[in-house]
């Protein structure tokens, strides 16, 4: 993981904590987005995040574009310091005052980069909320699990103390807490990793979102609650019409439950496709390393995994070709000198590779 | 790589036996901590681990898979003495380590070692990469400085860092995975029979875990090394182990050659571990929600009685409540704690569904 990615996670956890409340900003008279045909709900466009780090440049992201609609799941994989984390913080506004932030992200046709804080904190909770990996530092830890959905909740909707506690009950049973009433005076320490989760996902819904990003939400669950979490943030997701961004290292979690993938590589889309498409037609060497090397129940015992070697780049000197050249099996001389882009080159698939796997096989 | 048998410390594996025979094994393994509540009154007993017992034998990797809390990392400290189990034996090649003290504890302790999941915690940060190394070599005397140096040299090209680029850097100058190879090149320098590793690729990204998986399957082939092999993620276990060995809240569940824990799983929560599993192969990708189980693993303060596993699990009955699932053997090699196990699957199909089949008690 680059030191610059690190920074921005460090940095972002802290902002994220204080932002808490701000999760559950806005209107409640906000309907429930469809998500028509005319205005993609978010579009990102050529998004590029730098930050300066020890008087280098660090370059997170590099031209990201991606869009999606209301009742979509959008994963976007990548490994540590691909940028999908600082990507997707750079939508709710989350990353810090070094960020140097450019390109477009337009949600429901409105531009939210170079957006006032005052003006993004309306965002943030009816239009955008956010869940993080680490329930247990995203709660605060001295303060009752109700009272930080009501302080949620009460921050920009209009109810008094009362509605707002039979809201957050009504929440917590919405994120099937057991024992939703009890659990609403308990403190963060009393609960499960997968119950503190299911309490940040409730705050996150406090004002009906119509994007939820889920950074990893799941990573630092067990595996039965891992199903149950992503089981509950789908089934929410058909009742509120809510759109999906699920960022995860794992591609497993991504083939069952998006319907779309992104992979990234050195803050680049590298390819994309229909989860179907792209699981079944790897094309991208990358994404077939990745898969390759993910451990499978059905391989034989001490198999060992096909491995490329050496690791991501250093974000702060990036290479003029192909990110992925240094270590692609596949390199030539054109990788290493001219960078391909990302591009449609089959309906609905698109890659930026030279070289792509085609039926599996490296030309 | 011959070159490493030279090193100090190198004969000390001669004696082990022939690939197949019990290299340790550990019998009704008990751990429990004491919570302390409030000025320091007794709070309850955490049964961390509660009689436990299985074998890990010459030259084969047995797997232990467990969610947080189920005992898998207390399981593994117990076996090391650190701290001592409760009760329980574990012999090392027919030595008690239980009724061992002092240096002959620690003579005995060298054939095992540690491998943990936090590359940069379990490296001392102002320490130089090959003093990391160096220092179980020292603390056990060893070989002389030049010859320790040399071993040095040999383990670091081993896990695949060049001594003479990485020898002296510090942790944090190096990256996750990079970090773990020191921890394994460490674990390595006494030419230990048996490594444990405790979730030790589970915190590096998927392709450096790659790398590191391999190298475990090389040193294994190398030297004939038996795994102790923990983690929460059952492919990744599956994948690398000969048998595995299901835990739920400080007990056995199942324990069995890998592939038919997998292909044949008897026990339901091993089913409900296996399901939950997110394939890459959407051709594969489950029904969701299909066999996913429902609830939390409960307190390990206050356990259900009887069968643990009985208050998520979908075949629970009144009798799993009142007795306790003994361990019995019901395949080659398999053995489950469960009154009712799962009906055998088809050859190649799928399983059936443990909440719509009928009870086979005992007849699986």
């Amino acid at each position: 993981m680059s030191a610059a990615e690190g920074a921005a996670v460090t940095d972002g956890t802290t902002v994220a904590r204080a932002a808490a409340p701000g999760t559950g900003a806005g209107t409640s008279a906000t309907p429930v987005a469809r998500g028509g045909p005319a205005a993609p709900l978010l579009e990102i466009a050529d998004l590029h995040v730098h930050f300066r780090q020890r008087g280098q440049d660090v370059a997170a992201v590099n031209g990201l574009s991606y869009a999606t609609e209301a009742g979509r799941t959008l994963a976007i994989i990548g490994e540590s310091g691909s940028g999908k984390t600082v990507s997707s913080r750079a939508i709710v506004g989350l990353l810090p005052p070094s960020a140097k932030v450019t390109g477009s992200i337009r949600f429901l046709g409105e531009e939210l980069i170079g957006l006032p804080e005052p003006q993004m904190r309306r965002h943030r909770g009816p239009d955008i909320a956010m869940v993080f990996q680490d329930p247990a530092r995203s709660l605060h830890p001295t303060m009752r699990i109700g009272q930080q959905i009501v302080e949620a909740i009460r921050a920009h909707l209009p109810l008094d103390r009362k509605a707002a506690r039979e809201r957050a009950v009504e929440l917590l049973r919405l994120v099937r807490l057991p024992a939703a009433e009890r659990r609403y005076e308990e403190y963060p320490h009393q609960l499960s990793g997968g119950m503190r989760q299911r309490v940040m996902i409730a705050i996150a819904l406090a004002c009906k979102p119509k994007l939820l990003i889920a950074d990893e939400a799941t990573t630092a669950l067990d595996v039965t609650t891992q199903a149950q979490v992503m089981e509950l943030l789908l089934d929410l997701q058909q009742q509120l019409g809510m759109a999906l961004v699920m960022i995860s290292h794992d591609m497993g979690l991504a083939a069952t439950y998006a319907d779309e993938v992104i992979v990234m590589y050195a803050g680049r889309a590298v390819e994309r496709a229909t989860t179907a498409e792209l699981f079944s037609h790897v094309r991208m060497p990358y994404t077939k390393a990745l898969l390759e090397a993910v451990p499978r129940i059905d391989r034989p015992a001490h198999a060992r995994l096909p491995v490329v070697e050496g690791r991501p780049p250093d974000l702060s000197a990036l290479p003029p070709g192909c990110a992925f050249a240094p270590r692609c099996p596949g390199a030539q001389d054109d990788c290493r000198e001219s960078r391909p882009p990302l591009e449609e080159h089959e309906p609905g698939h698109l890659w930026a590779c030279w070289h792509p796997c085609m039926g599996g096989r490296q030309p | 790589m011959t070159t490493v048998a030279t090193g100090p410390g190198t004969d000390a594996r001669a004696q082990w036996p022939d690939p197949g025979s019990v290299l340790l094994d550990a019998h009704h393994l008990v751990q429990e901590f004491v919570v302390r509540d409030h000025g320091g009154v007794k709070g309850g007993v955490v049964q961390a681990v509660s009689d436990v017992s299985f074998e890990v034998r010459a030259g084969e990797t047995l797997g232990v898979v467990g969610e947080t809390g189920s005992g898998k990392s207390t399981l593994a400290r117990s076996v090391l003495q650190a701290p001592r189990p409760k009760s329980g034996e574990v012999y090392l090649q027919g030595v008690d380590l239980v009724k061992l003290h002092g240096r002959e504890l620690l003579e005995t302790r060298r054939h095992m070692q540690m491998v943990f999941q936090d590359p940069f915690g379990s490296l001392d940060p102002k320490w130089k990469v090959a003093e990391i190394v160096e220092e179980p070599l020292v603390a056990y005397g060893a070989g002389d400085r030049a010859a320790r140096r040399k071993r040095v040299g040999e383990l670091l090209d081993l896990v695949g860092l060049d001594p003479a680029r990485y020898g002296a850097r510090r942790p944090r100058q190096l990256s996750g995975g990079q970090c773990q190879r020191v921890a394994i090149a460490r674990a390595l320098a006494l030419n230990p029979a048996l490594i444990i590793c405790d979730e030790a690729v589970s915190s590096l990204d998927v392709l450096v875990q790659a790398q590191v998986l391999n190298l475990f399957e090389q040193l294994r082939d190398e030297f004939a090394l038996s795994y102790l092999f923990i983690a929460h993620d059952l492919a990744l276990v599956k994948q690398v182990s000969d048998r595995v060995a299901v835990m739920y809240l400080g007990k056995l569940c199942e324990v069995g050659p890998a592939q038919s824990i997998y292909l044949e799983p008897f026990h339901p929560y091993t089913l409900a571990l296996l399901d939950s599993i997110p394939s890459p192969d959407p051709s594969k990708a489950r029904a969701r929600g299909h066999h996913t189980i429902s609830g939390e693993p409960p307190s390990p303060i206050d356990p259900p009685s009887g069968c643990r596993f009985r208050t998520r699990c979908p075949r629970a009955q009144e009798r799993c409540a009142l007795e306790e699932p003994e361990m019995r053997t019901l395949g080659h090699d398999h053995a489950v704690a469960c009154h009712f196990p799962l009906p055998r699957r088809v050859a190649g199909g799928e399983a059936t569904d443990p909440t719509t089949a009928a009870p086979a008690a005992g007849s699986a």
